[in-house]
């Protein structure tokens, strides 16, 4: 098994669905000769030429539109936007277009194109770069919504996007691109809309995705010195979301944290806490927490940037709360 | 061979009666068709925003005599007619009106949002110069299978002033995109004046900014725009680039079924009446000799009796069931193609 990148694993799926579906082509902004700037396509111009890695203009809504049609008429394009903070330029594409094409027009023109955009804070970019903006299109029915959290799961789910029928919006963290972990050699496919348990337990569920997944696993293994068993649960996919799975843990546990780096007011984790309370009231001992980003544009301040993102010691005490170690502040 | 007033007709000059009397037929039936559609949206049968294509039909029609299968369309929301003009069975176009179950779109898409996969008609787009960012991509896919046909994006006046409309003429240009952007200026987006939209009202002139060839046509006259579309498609079918015409024309109703007219005078519409493209075609062939005044009647009673088969098709046509109010959101997924 090889040990690789995120940054790697999403190469190589898109080398090698292309290499598989002549219908793929890659456009956005500076992702040929500039090899990507967070250089996910790396060596693709070179491998597969100017008629399949295209650079964009600055024109994230054409951008988007290009992805649109060309995907009604046939293609798979597969969109590069350089941050999802740019994708906000092109959501009358993704959110009037894209999503809806299939169903106002009774299924005759579905949209297989797949939108994939960096994003997320701690890198001291200021409020227009850091941003983690899921829920915008977790909301809108018609988009598949992708975020995985280990180059494993980038690589299957990419690849599993570049196969479907429908637009899928593919979220990467800038944060996790040097992540290294185990991924086959051989090539393997994830389902769609099928969470992950990263880390089995007994005492208390921690569900989250993307970057938070590691800040929730570091929180569970410090944790377990203390005596708590905590079960880590990885959404993968925000749409569909796979809330049976931390459903069927709540009924073992009794007990949910919620993990987001979005902001709290109907964030990803109101679905899901929602969602457990309608269908699973009885199996809760405590209340639900969240543990979410703070509800303030992201300041610059290495320090005051921090304080925005959740860490590990707030998700343990969220866990220690919905235990009863410690007093509700 | 050119007309009087210097006009290249060499296209034209070459129809038959025949063809003709078809553009005759066509005009003719969507005006028939959209002047029925008013009347069942007064009488509560079509619900919804609903605009209507009466006074613009020769650009359309004009268009589609050029066009082949191969071609691709797309177009805004005042679509009834783009749709007729491209093929599409009428009856399934007034069913969608009704929001049925035979509708080309099933009743999900109404008004706005007529499409055909094997017609290469994608709508139907209901946000100003959405489409125009669309069409760029339905450009490529054909750039990139190398296929022998043009994509024709149609939109108002209004559209010009939308980011898309410089995005994409931008891309459009840029990538050498086999594209014909018609710009149907019908002089008011809503109910707002170009002059009072616009900093300059020579509309053409803003594709020239994007290196691109522009062209002008009287919208109101089927024969012009033939021989304009026609000139655009071997143009970018020989250079591989894309271009922008202007078709001046008007709409004789309102924006749509709910709008007074405030923005303009009785004596505005009535001067545009008599610029009637239908009218005009008629008047032409008369007075060439070509057909006379009862080949004209024969037509407009047979339009009649298919305008009333149309809604009658429409009225007989099933609501879609409700428990299958989410079917098309998605593909059917759990297994993804492996």
């Amino acid at each position: 098994m090889q040990k690789i990148s995120m940054r790697e694993a999403l190469n190589q799926a898109l080398r090698e669905e292309m290499r598989r579906d002549m219908r793929i082509f890659i456009a956005g902004e500076d992702v040929g000769e500039y090899q990507g700037s967070f250089k996910v396509t790396q060596g693709l111009l070179e491998e597969f030429g100017q008629q399949r890695v295209l650079d964009t203009p600055i024109s994230e809504q054409v951008i988007a539109g290009l992805g649109v049609g060309s995907a009604m008429a046939g293609l798979r394009p597969c969109i590069e936007f350089m941050t999802v903070n740019f994708m906000m330029l092109a959501m009358d594409q993704l959110v009037n277009h894209a999503s809806k094409w299939r169903y106002m027009s009774g299924n005759i023109l579905p949209v297989p194109a797949v939108f994939r955009a960096p994003g997320g804070g701690g890198q001291q970019l200021g409020a227009q770069h850091s941003q983690s903006l899921e829920t915008w299109f977790v909301h809108a029915p018609g988009l598949f919504v992708m975020m995985p959290s280990t180059p494993y799961d980038a690589k299957g789910l990419l690849k599993t996007a570049l196969r479907m029928e429908d637009p899928v919006i593919f979220l990467e963290h800038e944060g996790l691109y040097s992540l290294e972990g185990e991924v086959p050699e051989e090539e393997y496919l994830l389902p769609v809309g099928v969470g992950d348990i990263k880390r089995p337990g007994a005492d208390v569920t921690i569900v989250s995705y993307s970057r938070m997944l590691h800040v929730s696993l570091e929180a569970a293994r410090k944790l377990e010195g203390q005596g708590v068993d905590c079960e880590v649960i990885d959404l993968r996919c925000l749409k569909p979301m796979d809330t049976e799975l931390v459903l069927k843990s709540v009924v073992k546990t009794g007990r949910l944290v919620c993990v987001e780096e979005c902001w709290r007011t109907c964030g990803v984790m109101a679905e899901v806490a929602a969602q457990i309370q309608e269908f699973g009231m009885d199996y809760l001992d405590a209340p639900i927490r969240r543990v979410s980003g703070r509800e303030v544009p992201m300041p610059y301040n290495k320090e005051l940037e921090q304080a925005c993102i959740p860490s590990a010691e707030q998700v343990i005490e969220a866990v220690n709360l919905t235990l009863g170690r410690k007093a509700a502040d | 061979m050119a007309e009087k007033d210097g006009r290249d007709l060499s296209v034209t000059s070459r129809l038959t009666r025949k063809e003709l009397l078809s553009l005759y037929r066509q005009m003719q039936l969507i005006r028939r068709f959209e002047e029925k559609t008013a009347e069942m949206y007064q009488r509560g049968r079509i619900a919804g925003f609903c605009h209507l294509y009466i006074g613009e039909e020769a650009v359309a029609v004009g268009l589609e005599h050029v066009l082949t299968n191969k071609d691709y369309v797309i177009d805004a929301y005042r679509d009834h007619g783009y749709a007729i003009a491209r093929g599409m069975d009428p009856k399934q176009v007034m069913a969608e009106l009704y929001g049925r179950s035979d509708g080309v779109a099933r009743g999900r898409g109404g008004s706005m949002h007529m499409y055909s996969r094997e017609l290469k008609f994608f709508g139907g787009d209901a946000i100003v110069g959405g489409q125009i960012a669309v069409s760029t991509g339905l450009g490529f896919a054909v750039k990139y299978r190398q296929e022998d046909a043009v994509v024709v994006c149609a939109f108002g006046d209004g559209a010009v002033n939308e980011g898309t409309f410089h995005e994409g003429l931008n891309l459009a240009s840029l990538w050498n995109l086999p594209i014909v952007f018609i710009c149907e200026n019908n002089e008011f987006g809503m109910g707002t004046a170009v002059s009072r939209a616009s900093s300059f009202v020579d509309l053409s002139k803003r594709a020239l900014g994007y290196n691109m060839r522009i062209d002008k046509v009287n919208g109101m006259d089927v024969l012009a725009v033939i021989e304009v579309i026609d000139r655009a498609v071997r143009y970018v079918k020989s250079e591989q680039r894309p271009t922008f015409i202007e078709a001046r024309t008007y709409r004789f109703r309102g924006h749509s079924m709910s709008d007074p007219q405030r923005y303009r005078t009785r004596e505005d519409v009535a001067t545009w009446r008599e610029r009637d493209p239908i009218k005009r075609l008629q008047q032409r062939m008369i007075d060439a000799g070509q057909a006379a005044e009862e080949d004209f009647k024969a037509i407009r009673s047979e339009i009649e009796q298919q305008v009333k088969d149309i809604v009658a098709f429409a009225e007989d046509s099933p609501k879609p069931p409700l428990d299958r109010l989410t079917e098309f959101a998605f593909a059917d997924y759990k297994a993804p193609d492996q």
